[in-house]
């Protein structure tokens, strides 16, 4: 389809309770800049139920307008009234490109979208930049398993669309708003919806690991040498309210569980602080957590190529180095 | 399911920075085997179900496709063409989703389900199963871990963003597989022999006769590749190395504590 307009929009993902899902609001801030390279207006769009706190997070980022569809349906995500209530509003209003975060709902929504509107779509992105000559998108991604990174563009179908890696981008402080909200009435007839939230699997209390908000995460590789090793990384992440993470190596060893796993097929993060203890760094791990703010390498072998992301290294035995690390930071906190 | 290169082997070449495909193996794709391992169980539950294993590549993916035999799949198809090269995933999935038709109409029967996947570990992109779901109109869902059927209805475990969740949907269905708690089985000699000598046809752009050709391979893609390069890790590293590890490991944290990072 045609674009009608030079806006750009930034799909806002809600969660149940009607509040934004960071990734949204972290694109809003490469989106103000490409919105003014594109020449047009950013906009927000945000779908859910009950959701004026995304609406208000939206406007708090710098949004010029929020386009907003509520309703019960939209409560708990669902690919059919969601790339439905996209479709609608993407042929009323025509933007030129769209950006996701590339959550498993933004990765669900992407491609269905795209191929109703029959337009390009570049999943995962890490860069987004608009050329300066040609004016459209130049959508940067790796591939290969990080090995590779790919810049992708779609020069004619409209809109133009990417779903962008959480923790690429960071939130701004957010500011007095003065958006122009958007109400859009649109409502899927319950038989269009085809797929039905049954059941949450709530684990237990313990353990719930919420690595992509964690501020700092502790992680462990093949070095830990087992599920005991995790043991001083566990102590340290008590001590600093931390995360444990982990690297394939460790989980398919069944030293701890699949979901501590960072990395290309586990979650990617990008903690304030990423310790990573005993973790070579294959480049798979290297793509989920290279935009850590700080990231500390412990690791035997000088040559590992996790040195090469770190800001700090200690080659050592991560068993004398860690409980080392964690007496020390105890006396400081005291 | 899609054959790719191994990319846990994948090397730089350190002078010309460019891949080092030579010596990779090719592989079914690991996200593929748990697609398959989950057909599987359906067919142990009930015998009478029917796995069909369909790939597009080039004659050499043969190989993964037999793989597929050897280890659950019933038959194979192998889509293959010229015209399909250089296929974005809109235009991947418009081949499969024609081929997946094409299919139907040989078998004399609908697919009650079509199992992908999540991603590819080459291209990553997790597009392919969903896009093959609209073209055909289906319902889709993603990130399954294990499912279970009982008549037209279907109860699938997800991966939801944070928790496990259960979502109901009635076959037919696309459904994307991630990393599920059970391992994938592996071949018997017997059955990877049988496989050995199993015919595989191949469909090309001939036999899809309602194919429209200017929504294949290069020419058919809205998206293009601009340009690659290789990564490069710009750091700045602070080694500590102290007269022990553990004074180190002090030195360290003090860093960290006056950055205010702790």
């Amino acid at each position: 389809m045609e674009a009608k307009t030079k806006d750009l929009w930034v799909f806002i993902e809600t969660k149940e309770d009607g509040s934004a899902r960071n990734v949204g609001l972290e694109l809003l801030t490469p989106g103000r800049t490409l919105a003014r390279d594109q020449g047009g207006d950013l906009v927000a769009v945000v779908i859910g139920f009950g959701a004026d706190a995304a609406i208000a997070a939206a406007a708090g980022q710098g949004a010029d307008k929020v386009i907003v569809v509520d309703g019960e349906e939209y409560q708990h995500y669902n690919t059919d009234a969601y790339a439905g209530a996209m479709t609608h509003l993407i042929e009323k209003y025509g933007p030129t490109t769209l950006l996701i975060g590339a959550t498993s709902y933004g990765r669900d929504l992407g491609p269905r979208l795209s191929c109703r509107l029959g337009s390009g779509l570049t999943a995962d992105c890490t860069g987004l930049a608009i050329n300066p000559e040609s004016g459209i998108m130049e959508w940067t991604r790796p591939a290969f398993g990080g090995n590779l990174m790919a810049t992708i563009v779609c020069p004619d179908g409209r809109p133009q669309i990417g779903t962008v890696r959480p923790g690429v981008f960071k939130k701004q402080p957010p500011v007095e708003g003065a958006a122009e909200i958007i109400r859009e009435d649109f409502h899927m007839p319950a038989e269009e919806i085809r797929t039905h939230l049954l059941e949450v699997i709530q684990e237990a209390a313990e353990e719930i690991v919420d690595l992509e908000g964690a501020e700092i995460i502790i992680s462990g590789g093949r070095g830990v040498g087992g599920p005991e090793g995790f043991e001083p990384l566990k102590e340290m992440a008590e001590v600093l309210g931390a995360t444990v993470g982990a690297s394939r190596a460790a989980v398919d060893s069944g030293w701890i569980p699949y979901a501590h796993q960072v990395g290309q097929t586990g979650k990617t993060v990008a903690p304030k602080l990423y310790v990573a203890c005993g973790i070579s760094g294959a480049i798979q791990h290297l793509a989920g957590m290279s935009g850590s703010d700080t990231i500390v390498a412990i690791n035997k072998d000088p040559e590992a190529p996790i040195f090469e992301v770190a800001n700090y290294g200690i080659v050592g035995n991560l068993f004398d180095v860690v409980p080392a690390l964690t007496a020390e930071i105890k006396k400081l906190k005291n | 399911m899609k054959q790719v290169p191994d990319t846990t082997e994948i090397k730089i070449d350190p002078v010309t920075h460019t891949l080092i495909r030579e010596g990779v193996p090719n592989i079914v794709n690991p996200y593929d085997t748990y697609a398959l391992e989950n057909a599987a169980r359906l067919k142990d539950a009930d015998p009478s179900v029917n796995i069909v294993v369909v790939s597009m590549g080039p004659e050499q993916v043969r190989t993964a496709l037999k793989e597929c035999l050897a280890i659950a799949a019933d038959k194979a198809y192998l889509i293959t063409d010229r015209a399909f090269g250089g296929s974005d995933t809109l235009a991947t999935s418009y081949i499969l989703s024609q081929a997946i038709r094409k299919i139907e109409a040989l078998e004399g029967y609908t697919f009650d389900a079509i199992f992908c996947g999540k991603q590819a570990i080459d291209g990553d992109t997790a597009q392919v199963g969903p896009e093959i779901a609209e073209h055909l109109g289906l319902p889709q869902v993603t990130y399954a871990v294990e499912l279970s059927v009982e008549g037209q209805s279907c109860k699938v475990i997800q991966q939801g963003p944070e928790y496990r969740q259960v979502i109901a949907v009635d076959l037919p269905c696309v459904i994307t597989f991630t990393q599920p708690d059970f391992d994938v089985r592996y071949p018997t000699i017997k059955r990877k022999m049988k496989a050995n000598r199993a015919k595989i046809d191949a469909i090309t752009a001939v036999d899809l006769s309602e194919i429209d050709l200017t929504r294949c391979g290069l020419k058919g893609s809205p998206t293009h590749v601009k340009s690659t390069f290789v990564p490069v890790h710009d750091n700045h590293i602070v080694m500590f190395e102290e007269e022990t590890v553990e004074e180190s490991a002090v030195k360290l944290a003090d860093v960290l504590n006056d950055a205010h990072i702790i």
